[in-house]
């Protein structure tokens, strides 16, 4: 049985954490909302891009000379993962969601007979991958620790890095992991295949005219062939930007609960604190009175 | 035929203009050309240079744009550029000091890595540079 004085520290002990809690979800809640607009305010962009790209792909469908970056290689051998977490804990499943999800995909290429290779963005994922998987890990994580506000550039240069790898013949598939901002309350861990490239959707019937008749300058192939590795970064920086709300959100949720949680363990402390006080005051009556009828 | 002309210019980080317009001069690949209402549909990359756009009010506002790729046709024209910001953000002094900064730099750099990267950054600066002092 605790004594009056420990409940009373732990007690406050749990008062501090609370406190903490509560800032750090009112924190992450405002950060919640920037990274909320930039990522919508990245929208446009990659949507114009992939409608674009969808268009030249479509057409130029069974030609040859199509840039790798969309035909592949050939071969799906050597796959390159990128796992992209947060820098920083306290945010609920989230870094475990995205690693959970990367882990079920080494394993399932690794029993294919595949080479796998990793690439970690931000600190989380890799320090619980670097335990099963220090030797897939191609190089140290990508570090965004220091990133106040995500840039393009900063998508750019993991891109670059893909980029380059891939030219040198590094890898054959590129996957990207990150989790997809639903709510505040839903974030769902997604693999997104840089490259070879995936256009997403059908690419829309244009109206009349407007297809035949458009002015490409220079040809189609090449204009395709420029875009696509471009594409490359900008659907890295739409996966960042989407990872960045997707931690805050998850904060917030996380940084909620703890301090609902708090506040229920502060309730049923001060419980016990005021009945174990009731029971020594009554005892030390109890006491008195006992005393005093001995001696009358 | 319209006289004015709906333009979007859009970067990966934000949308910086969507308005009517009167025209704009594009930097193409193959050249500048100029965009009116009523031309052909074309699409074309974009060159590292300046974007000059006519507004309804006959001012002229222009835009470094680097990257990407413009698709114009009828009344509307979007330019998608990696990167896009008004010129009038940028001063010759703060460029110098910039460039000079990135050619120390690249005395100094200890690897083909850091090299390439520097490389690419003073390409940039003097892109810059010149779109500031033509105007192009």
């Amino acid at each position: 049985m605790p004594s009056l004085k420990d409940l009373r520290n732990r007690i406050n002990s749990v008062k501090a954490t609370q406190k903490i809690t509560k800032a750090m979800q009112m924190v992450a809640a405002a950060k919640l909302r920037h990274a909320q607009e930039a990522a919508e305010a990245a929208r446009p962009y990659s949507r114009r891009m992939n409608a674009v790209i969808a268009r030249l792909a479509a057409r130029l469908k069974d030609q040859q000379g199509v840039s790798p970056f969309l035909s592949g290689t050939g071969r799906e051998d050597v796959h390159l993962l990128v796992v992209c977490t947060a820098e920083r804990g306290l945010c609920g499943a989230f870094n475990s969601n995205i690693v959970k999800l990367a882990i079920e995909h080494i394993e399932r290429l690794k029993g294919e007979g595949r080479t796998v290779k990793l690439l970690c963005v931000g600190r989380k994922g890799h320090d619980q991958l670097k335990r099963p998987y220090r030797d897939l890990m191609i190089d140290d994580p990508v570090d965004l620790k220091q990133v106040k506000r995500l840039r393009f550039s900063h998508a750019y240069e993991i891109a670059d890095r893909l980029i380059r790898m891939f030219e040198k013949g590094e890898f054959d598939v590129c996957t990207l992991f990150y989790s997809e901002f639903r709510s505040v309350i839903k974030q769902v861990p997604r693999p997104l295949q840089l490259i070879p490239a995936r256009i997403e959707g059908a690419p829309e019937e244009e109206a009349g005219a407007g297809a035949a008749t458009y002015e490409y300058e220079p040809d189609e192939k090449e204009i395709l062939n420029d875009l696509l590795p471009r594409n490359v970064s900008v659907q890295v920086f739409r996966a960042l930007l989407e990872n960045a709300a997707s931690e805050q959100g998850a904060r917030m949720t996380a940084m909620d609960n703890a301090t609902r949680n708090a506040g229920e363990m502060i309730r049923t402390l001060t419980l016990d604190y005021n009945r174990q006080r009731q029971a020594l005051i009554t005892k030390e009556l109890m006491e008195i009175i006992s005393g005093a009828e001995a001696i009358s | 035929m319209a006289d004015a002309l709906k333009l979007e210019l859009v970067s990966p980080e934000r949308e910086l203009a969507s308005r009517m317009v009167r025209k704009v001069l594009v930097p193409g690949l193959e050249g500048y050309f100029e965009v009116r209402p009523g031309h052909a549909p074309v699409l074309s990359i974009l060159r590292p240079g300046v974007l000059r756009i006519t507004e309804i009010s006959g001012a002229e506002t222009k835009f470094y744009v680097r990257g990407g790729y413009v698709e114009a046709g009828g009344e509307e024209i979007s330019v998608l550029a990696e990167y896009a910001a008004p010129l009038e953000e940028f001063n010759a002094e703060k460029l110098a000091r910039e460039l000079r900064w990135a050619e120390e730099d690249l005395a100094d750099a200890r690897n083909d890595e850091e090299r390439r990267r520097l490389r690419e950054r003073l390409d940039f600066l003097n892109g810059l540079k010149q779109a500031l002092e033509t105007g192009f």
